[in-house]
């Protein structure tokens, strides 16, 4: 008879290798990483650029000028674009973040000399048509619409704003922001911010000599440095000093709840340790916030935490909707449980389970060689390189109950705590 | 291509076995034959709830989440209209936690009352933050019974309604587990960084064990032709108008699936598809506009759906979208355009190779088509649809007495 009541012996996760990159400079001043590995015939390749500095009278401009990079160059309209990408099977994104904003190519090898040239064009020789802006503008108006009703959203675009004020993080656009946006605009944003010496192109996936040659001759060559080299810095964040917001929807089944705090970034030497704090309280299934308040109290169907790292400092935080008439009840427990992080050490077997769920978590991210690629992103754009991720699995396997404690003191002030209701309370 | 290799248990579980030793993880995929269509239309969402109530403690093992995490695993499940799907991936070394913890639970549950009051709640809340506390969050709460009239696909996963789950007894719970989770209902892949030798001895250790159950014979009643056109107004609190129309299509497994899943990809995949650039882009009809097929295994939806501008009215709108498919029953495709699909239905399912997880599921839902290699088949039957077939199933499936159409109009 096969023992069922007892675990079979495990293995803790030793360590982790990561994929590092070659590395080479094109003699526009691009860089490149490449990151070689897997048997399909394709690859994934990201242009990433650094966002310009924010200017508050005209937020909307990264965005746009991100959004719109497929809608047309001199050379092809918005619908040959999608058809020379679709009829090769590639797949062509534009993202932007806080700090950064991508165009991302995911093409099978053998179509890379049709794709590839479609991507220059658009790097290249975006015109923002005024009429492609005038339906961009009207369709974001409506999807801002539709988005404003979901009480999550509200009270994350509450808790950015005021955590992060006049910065892109806080930035809440409503339906009259996008008056801002003008085609002169667009143009002048787009050729200081989409060249050569502010571009890292990072190509992950099954990489031959060939597939390197025709990177290297299509973005080599033809595409230039402007005089105006990209103005990259950032204002100051600001937090406001009003620590609550209550957004009443009378009829709401559910309340959002958002609390947290300004809190350190990843280049901060406490940031491991403090994300192991953070996985205890809210950071995964088996979570303090997740038994509490959804396995024990049946308040939400989900509750977590987490730490957004920026370039310009970052923030804990809590999320969760539950239903309207437990909201408050629910923020007393979120109370309850933060204020346990500060006074009794974490048990034992509780924190050896959530050393070995982050190293495997960490283990199972790396699931394929984007995920290296993705790895080495987070540390690159924050300045700082592989030593970070010894140096984190050191921390998790190491740090100790009474360390976590007092880090838990140090960071987690309730004074400081901002709080957005959004629904009932 | 996805390799793999497959066994059978004396008790009728199948084990499909993926080796990749590109990566340092597993996977454990068990995907049960059981879905909201089998429920018994006095307690829908039951299946769903069921599948909560699996990670509430089996038999021997108090607590399933906890020693999952202490091995570095994680872990979730999805219910859908036809199947229930739990997996787990975890660093290969600590594979047999896994086979530990699903045959255990595979074995019996601990049927906890306390487990039940909690997640019957849970799943209110998942109710309500999901279908009814959003913008157009019930519209398949009402589209499903619209087209479905004697199907169970006439509800959702999540019930027809909240007091449905609030009536569920820990009597049915046993019941719906004795009925639907034994090994004859089950398929199981294992992926990743292991080898089938391993597999096989895990297996038979773990699983073998586990009694074969009785062998639930599904005897649904089919959904009839529809021949009438249907059509509901909804005034609600959403911010803009919107447009549904949906369309009994064929099931999964019918050959002519293939060629109406292509038609929705020309309609409306990537910034390319036809609605996207006539609607959109040039007309200016929608905000947005979307054409997708719900895969279901018996008789489908095909769904078609747009947001109209301001100062477009519904009449406008639905027939900007039924021009559309107009064109798809007088002309054939031409020849590039019905290439440019394909070509993105091949590429997408090279680049689903790039996920482990991926790759294990679809074996498993493969093997309940019929046979896990089918999924490397799959693209075949996709590259041999012609222009004649697409013209042909547009007009079958775009009729007016075909379609349903659900209209929300945003409250003034």
């Amino acid at each position: 008879m096969v023992d069922r009541k007892t675990a079979p012996d495990f293995k803790a996760i030793d360590n982790i290798n990561l994929i590092r990159p070659d590395q080479k400079k094109l003699a526009n001043g691009a860089e490149i990483f490449c990151f070689n590995s897997g048997d399909q015939e394709l690859v994934r390749i990201e242009w990433i650029f650094t966002n310009l500095h924010f200017d508050a009278a005209k937020p909307l401009l990264n965005m746009a000028v991100n959004t719109m990079l497929t809608d047309g160059t001199n050379t092809l309209t918005g619908a040959e674009i999608a058809d020379k990408i679709d009829f090769y099977g590639a797949f062509l994104q534009v993202d932007y973040g806080f700090e950064q904003s991508l165009v991302t190519l995911y093409s099978l090898t053998k179509h890379l000399d049709k794709t590839l040239p479609v991507v220059k064009d658009i790097l290249t020789n975006s015109i923002f048509p005024q009429k492609e802006l005038d339906t961009f503008i009207r369709n974001q108006q409506q999807k801002l619409q539709v988005s404003l009703q979901k009480n999550d959203v509200v009270a994350r675009r509450a808790f950015n704003k005021a955590l992060y004020g006049d910065t892109i993080y806080g930035l809440a656009p409503d339906l009259d922001t996008y008056k801002t946006l003008h085609r002169d605009d667009l143009l002048v944003h787009f050729k200081q911010m989409y060249q050569p010496l502010n571009c890292s192109i990072i190509i992950a996936g099954k990489i031959e000599q060939a597939t390197l040659d025709i990177l290297t001759a299509t973005f080599e060559s033809g595409w230039e440095n402007t005089t105006v080299a990209a103005d990259t810095t950032q204002p100051t964040v600001n937090h406001a000093t009003e620590h609550f917001y209550f957004v009443e929807k009378p009829d709401a089944l559910q309340s959002a709840i958002r609390m947290g705090l300004p809190f350190i970034n990843r280049e901060h030497p406490d940031f491991p340790a403090v994300q192991v704090l953070n996985t205890v309280l809210g950071g995964y299934f088996g979570s303090r916030l997740m038994n509490n308040i959804r396995e024990d109290k049946g308040y939400t169907y989900g509750i977590g935490s987490g730490i957004s790292s920026h370039k310009q400092g970052g923030a804990l935080f809590i999320a969760t909707e539950v239903g309207a008439d437990v909201c408050k009840a629910a923020t007393i427990e979120i109370e309850k449980e933060i204020t346990l992080l500060k006074t009794d050490l974490i048990p034992d077997e509780e924190l050896s389970l959530v050393r070995n769920y982050m190293l495997g978590s960490l283990l199972g991210s790396l699931e394929n060689v984007f995920s290296h690629a993705d790895k080495f992103k987070n540390l690159y754009f924050s300045g700082m390189d592989y030593e970070y991720y010894d140096r984190y699995t050191q921390v998790v396997k190491t740090v100790t109950a009474d360390e976590l404690l007092k880090l838990a003191n140090r960071y987690l002030d309730f004074d400081q705590f901002y709080k957005v209701i959004v629904g009932k309370y | 291509m996805v390799k793999f290799n497959r066994f059978t248990l004396d008790n009728g579980l199948r084990v499909i076995v993926h080796e990749d030793n590109t990566t340092p993880m597993a996977v454990v995929n068990i995907l049960y034959d059981v879905g909201s269509r089998d429920e018994n239309p006095e307690q829908t969402g039951f299946a769903h709830l069921f599948e909560h109530l699996m990670f509430g403690g089996s038999v021997n093992i108090p607590n399933y989440d906890s020693p999952l995490q202490q091995v570095g695993g994680e872990n979730n499940a999805f219910t859908s209209n036809d199947i229930t799907n739990y997996y787990i991936t975890l660093p290969s070394a600590n594979l047999e936690t896994a086979f530990w913890l699903e045959s255990d639970r595979m074995l019996s549950l601990a049927f906890s009352k306390k487990s039940l009051e909690v997640q019957r709640a849970v799943v209110i809340e998942e109710f309500k933050q999901r279908y009814l506390n959003q913008p157009y969050g019930d519209v398949w709460l009402r589209l499903r019974p619209m087209v479905y009239k004697k199907h169970p696909y006439l509800w959702d996963t999540i019930g027809k309604n909240i007091e449905h789950i609030e009536n569920a007894k820990i009597e049915d719970v046993k019941a719906f587990f004795k009925k639907h989770y034994n090994p004859q209902n089950a398929i199981m892949v294992v992926g990743g960084d292991v080898k089938l030798e391993q597999v096989k001895e895990l297996a038979q250790k773990w699983f073998g064990p586990i009694p074969a159950g009785e062998k639930y014979t599904r005897d649904l009643p089919q959904e009839p032709e529809q021949h009438e056109e249907r059509r509901e107004i909804v005034t609600a609190k959403v911010p803009l108008n919107d447009v549904y129309i949906a369309l009994q299509m064929p099931g999964r497994r019918e050959q002519e699936f293939y060629a109406v899943e292509l038609m929705s990809d020309i309609l409306s995949r990537g910034n390319s598809s036809r609605m996207y650039r006539n609607l959109v882009k040039e007309k200016q009809l929608f905000s947005e506009v979307h054409a997708y097929v719900l895969g279901s295994l018996d008789k489908g939806m095909f769904v078609l759906e747009g947001k109209p501008t301001e100062g477009v009215t519904i009449e406008q709108a639905e027939a900007a979208l039924w021009d559309e498919v107009e064109l798809l029953k007088t002309q054939e495709v031409p020849a590039d355009e019905l290439t440019k699909v394909q070509n993105k239905t091949e590429s997408t399912m090279i680049f689903s190779e790039m996920s482990l997880l991926d790759k294990a599921m679809n074996l498993a839902y493969y093997e309940l088509l019929g046979d896990a290699d089918l999924l490397n088949n799959e693209i075949q039957k996709f590259l041999a649809v012609t222009p004649a077939q697409i013209k042909e199933e547009a007009n079958k499936l775009f009729r007016k007495d075909n379609s349903s159409t659900l209209i929300y109009l945003a409250e003034q």
